[in-house]
């Protein structure tokens, strides 16, 4: 193979691996990335850019790549897209595809996009895609999103498993650099729990590709493998490798994603694809390094054309060699560097330009001294190659700009102006960066959280300091942990220094930025004319700029790009970059895949299912489930046949006229005990408890402190210190933490204990006029008749020999009780009282009906007819106020003006003209549907329903002044025209309540 | 994620926890006493403080207490945490409000 060296390096060449690009077969090795695998065997274009469908090519080593985003995955259930071909691990039979391209990747169509770039500047879709405003949805969105994208998303469930794992430490270090690890080595020596992630296969950082150094009188590889062995052996440390630290959230707790199999392929295994490891850490060291920061010249983004640091990876670390003949183009010395080491590798280096006018320096006089051409003050002004870079000019500054170039042939542009320190998580975290003239870079400054960064990502870029400056954060970060602090280590070390040069922005070039393309961020294809474009247009502020250009806003966050965006707009408004601001870093770091976010929960997992005692038995017999917060309800219970409207039109008239039976266990229930438990009842409910007799049942109506119904619920008295409290399904946690809260913080003087109860009580509701003769042969010790036991009564007693509260109630209108039996028991005695309503043709039914049948009676239900604006009045519900009660939560809003206007939304039956028409729940009520739209509205339909007892339709509504308009008619407008509709009381059916008492 | 120090049961994450607002609102004694203003002041004006702010947090998934907690809501710093009915203990931390409302421009 032509680019990969016979030797050296970190692969393994005893274990070659065949993968798939874009169909075509290739060969790499254990130890490559598919970025790595892909230059050893020549291919540079590996995909089109997001806007302009430009070529594009390996740009980095690392997370960084802002070009090489491919899908990787054979099976659609294991297609990831968007992954960095340079993070991607080869493994046997790897297939990869690169991404927005049409029909292929040499031949793209929507590669005209680059011929009308001109007409395509900065906030051209806020310009162009104004007129018509319906046509965005339709017409321009789907369009956009077609040409400019990145990878699709597979269209088969994930068939991997995610889990995730909380993990406690003293001392979390990110990022296994130099820096890292030597802070690692002092934590780890001090004696506290370290964790050590690094998002790499292997841990070492800029070591993995160093040749020249020495660390204590070792090869730097050797004392990696050294000093990983250490950290292995000891038992206080976790190395978590391929894991990224990928967001920084409050109180030093950090969201690493651990790849755990991604680079076996599918192998089949039982370990989980990733792994969310939610770390709290009570101190942290970032050690996160820095990145390698892109020059900005004109058609800088040819394939071919890449970091100098990468390339040198490429060689020393993968053996793969990225062309055969380059030109540099650097601002500092860490490109002599990488051209030394690349032209030692094989490469030829045909020139270095240098933008400096006197680059001078050791590494500067080995360039010079190995025969490379060293041109200083010198710019890149153009390059050549439609699929490759093949031609690059080069030209001399004098003066402020760019004179007549030379043209070179090459194969490979190395860039590189400098490193820029990644202080993502620190921003993360809130810390405060600033500005550094000298290094231009923003370094950490202080912190907010128990922090401390170390090396490169605190602008500590050589060696030698970069190891003491690790070791030193790893002692004071186990100090502070509480660890005993171990003993200083001075590290002697062999490696030249790379300086502090740089530049940040667009270096001068030839022919005017405004004909020539420079891109600065390569992702969103954002150039350094729409940058100068954009704040021509008025735009100052760097988040302004960021969001118009959409600059840094690509999945790489602007990781290459953000500090050159900064320098342009610095250069085009002639402030200081540290004027100019900093846009902020959010997490995650890298893009993170859904799954390991949803770890388990997944399917059955993704919500717990709260399910009562009698659910299997409703299973069993057909029933069809609703959502009810987290509980399934039965919703109805269809015959072989029915649908819903019949099922519920069968349920209704058996209940009406026979007897049904209900589950209703899923009511919140609280026992209220203790000696002022009555005086709490009056204080918390708007009713007065303290005359209700033990024995007798109250509809209790429950306010919030702003007047506004919260819940409502039978209540029963069972013993003068004691109240059996019924909320409504999905109020009963608010409704106990409301008590709670005024219980624990206002009236803790008060001798009440709440306990939750929901899940101890299962409630059978029998309904209907033979509902007394079902029960009557299955109790003991309670006698039922109507003297001893008449409506809104409770007795204590069993049933079918289970210890029972029977509570005389009805939510229907009929004759009706609600068994309360202890959870276990509620099957059994379901099933026992469905055995003696046999010959009553006794029916079970699902919350559907249950809705209809207290419609017809004009009940509310909280949360259907009230919405948090509603009072007690506005729903007919003033007699449930305890007049006399000087105080109870919500009583003074309810003194409140607007409390009591006329025009108040009051609730009202409403009967259709036509019976047949039953209306849309939240339907707008107006009083002239002749009036152009948008009509007045007055009011909504809280609750319609076809009503089988009186066989039309019904429905209950909240509307202006609604009291006053009984008798009168409004309209409900709906697509299909307006419905005229009748205002009535709001009780459709037995409004004398006879039925009650059977 | 929040750590926070329940006086009763230590530190634990914060989604053993619910919020609860802003602390040290009694309810007024005799509400009817109040007039309008008075009373929509009390149920609905609040502090919304940049830097340390009284709060109440109830531990709903351990003790199912409510406590007070003094929070730096610039940094999320937790200056300390009590229970119902004690004062506020004095910030620990000197010009810990100062340096937050300084700070707080960039969030």
């Amino acid at each position: 193979m032509r680019y990969r060296l016979p030797a050296g390096g970190r692969i393994d060449r005893d274990k070659p691996m065949s993968f798939h690009f874009d169909g075509k077969k290739y060969s790499g090795f254990a130890g490559d990335t598919l970025a790595s695998a892909l230059i050893a065997n020549g291919v540079h274009l590996v995909g089109r850019s997001f806007k302009y469908h430009r070529p594009r090519g390996i740009m980095s080593a690392g997370a960084d790549e802002p070009n090489a985003l491919v899908g990787v995955g054979n099976e659609e259930s294991r297609y990831t897209p968007n992954l960095r071909a340079t993070q991607v691990e080869l493994y046997d039979g790897l297939v990869a595809e690169s991404q927005n391209r049409w029909p292929s990747l040499s031949l793209d169509f929507s590669g005209a996009n680059d011929l009308f770039s001109r007409f395509l500047p900065a906030g051209f879709y806020y310009k162009t895609f104004m007129w018509p405003a319906s046509a965005w949805k339709k017409l321009y969105e789907p369009m956009i999103r077609r040409a400019a994208g990145l990878g699709r998303a597979p269209d088969a469930a994930d068939a991997d498993r995610y889990t995730q794992v909380y993990g406690h430490c003293d001392v979390l270090v990110v990022g296994a650099g130099p820096a890292g690890l030597a802070a690692a080595l002092a934590a780890a020596r001090s004696g506290v729990r370290v964790f050590v992630c690094d998002e790499q296969d292997q841990m070492g950082g800029s070591l993995l590709s160093e040749r020249e150094a020495t660390i204590d009188g070792q090869a730097a590889a050797d004392w990696l493998e050294q000093t990983i062995q250490e950290l292995k052996s000891r038992t206080n440390v976790v190395l978590l490798p391929r894991t990224t630290a990928f967001g920084w959230y409050p109180h030093n707790f950090l969201g690493l994603c651990e790849r755990v199999t991604d680079h076996l392929g599918p192998a089949i295994t039982k370990q989980p694809r990733e792994r969310m490891w939610q770390v709290r850490a009570r101190e942290v060291v970032l050690a996160t390094g820095a990145i390698e920061r892109p020059m900005v010249f004109p058609g800088n983004d040819r394939p071919g054309i890449m970091m100098a640091e990468a390339a040198r990876t490429y060689a020393n670390r993968y053996g793969a060699l990225p062309g055969t003949r380059a030109v540099v183009f650097t601002a500092c010395d860490g490109a002599y560097r990488a051209a030394l080491e690349l032209k030692s590798a094989g490469i030829e280096i045909t020139a270095i330009a240098d933008v400096r006018s006197n680059p001078n320096g050791r590494w500067i006089e080995r360039a010079r001294a190995a025969g490379i051409d060293v041109r200083p003050s010198t710019v890149v002004t153009g390059t050549y190659g439609r699929l490759h870079i093949s031609h690059v000019d080069v030209a001399r500054i004098s003066g402020g700009s760019a004179g007549h170039p030379e043209t070179f042939a090459c194969d490979l542009l190395l860039m590189l102006a400098g490193f820029t320190p990644s202080v993502h998580l620190f921003s993360q975290s809130r810390g405060k960066l600033v500005y550094d003239e000298d290094l231009k870079a923003y370094l950490p400054g202080e912190s907010v959280e128990r922090e401390r960064s170390v090396g490169g990502c605190r602008g500590v870029f050589d060696l030698s300091t970069s190891l003491a400056d690790g070791f030193a954060g790893g002692l004071s970060a186990a100090k502070a942990a509480g660890g005993t602090v171990a003993a200083e280590h001075k590290f002697s070390v062999f490696a030249q220094s790379l300086g502090r040069d740089g530049f940040v922005g667009a270096p001068p070039s030839g022919g005017g930025s405004r004909r020539t393309r420079a891109w600065v961020d390569f992702q969103n294809d954002v150039t350094a004319k729409d940058i100068e474009l954009a704040t021509r247009e008025g735009f100052r502020s760097i988040e302004h700029v960021k969001r118009y250009t959409t600059t840094g806003m690509a999945t790489d966050q602007g990781k290459t790009s953000n500090m050159n965006a900064l320098g342009i707009v610095s250069q085009t408004l002639a402030l200081p970059v540290s004027k100019v601001g900093l846009t902020t870093f959010r997490p995650p770091y890298t893009p993170t895949t859904f799954g390991a976010f949803a770890g388990q929960s997944r399917g059955e997992l993704f919500d717990p299912v709260r399910k009562t005692s009698i659910h299997e038995w409703a299973r069993e017999n057909g029933a069809v489930f609703e959502d009810v917060s987290l509980w399934k309800r039965a919703h109805y219970f269809p015959r072989p046949g029915e649908d819903i409207h019949a099922a519920v039109r069968r349920e209704c008239k058996a209940t009406r006229e026979s007897v049904g039976i209900f589950d209703a266990s899923t009511l919140g229930k609280i026992e209220v005990v203790g000696k002022d438990a009555a005086e709490f009842m009056n204080r918390m409910y708007t009713n007065a408890w303290t005359k209700l007799e033990p024995g007798r049942l109250r509809y209790g109506v429950m306010l919030r402190e702003d007047g506004f119904i919260m819940d409502d619920g039978v209540v029963g008295r069972m013993s003068p210190d004691r109240f059996h409290v019924t909320t409504t399904t999905g109020g009963a946690t608010r409704v106990l933490a409301l008590m709670e809260d005024y219980l624990q913080t206002e009236w803790s003087d008060l001798d009440v204990w709440l306990t939750s109860t929901t899940e101890q009580w299962a409630v059978i509701a029998v309904q209907g006029p033979n509902a007394r003769k079902v029960l009557e042969p299955l109790v003991q010790g309670i006698d039922i008749s109507q003297q001893a036991m008449p409506h809104m009564s409770v007795q204590e007693g069993r049933i079918c020999g289970v210890p029972t509260r029977l509570f005389r109630v009805s939510f229907t209108g009929e004759l009706g009780f609600e068994v309360n039996v202890p959870m276990g028991y509620g099957r059994g005695v379901w099933e026992a009282i469905c055995a003696a309503g046999r010959e009553f043709g006794i029916t079970p039914y699902g919350t559907e009906t249950m809705h209809v049948l207290r419609a017809e009676k004009g009940y509310i239900i909280v949360g259907q007819e009230t919405d948090g604006t509603v009072t007690p009045d506005d729903v007919g519900l003033a007699w449930a106020i305890g007049k006399t009660k000087k105080d109870f939560v919500g009583k003074r809003s309810l003194a409140r003006p607007a409390m009591s206007r006329s025009d108040r939304k009051q609730l009202v039956g409403l009967l259709t003209v036509d019976p047949k028409i039953v209306l849309e729940e939240g339907a707008q009520v107006v009083a002239d549907p002749s009036e152009p739209v948008p009509m007045t509205m007055i009011g909504h339909v809280t609750s319609s329903y076809w009503s089988a007892a009186l066989d039309r339709s019904i429905a209950l509504a909240l509307v202006q002044g609604g009291r006053a308009r009984i008798g009168s008619r409004l309209s409900v407008p709906m697509p299909s025209g307006p419905v005229t509709v009748e205002v009535v009381q709001p009780i459709f059916y037995d409004p004398e309540g006879k039925r009650l008492d059977g | 994620m929040l750590l926070i120090k329940c006086p009763f049961c230590g530190p634990r994450p914060e989604l053993e926890f619910s919020y609860g607002g802003q602390a040290h609102i009694a309810r007024p004694k005799d509400p009817a006493s109040l007039d309008d203003e008075a009373w929509a002041e009390y149920l609905y004006i609040r502090s919304n403080s940049k830097g340390l702010h009284a709060e109440r947090w109830r531990h709903i998934h351990g003790c199912a207490r409510f406590f007070n907690v003094q929070r730096n809501t610039v940094s999320d710093a937790i200056v300390s945490t009590y229970k119902i009915g004690e004062e506020p203990p004095k910030p620990v931390e000197p010009g810990l409000e100062e340096r937050s409302s300084r700070s707080g421009a960039a969030l």
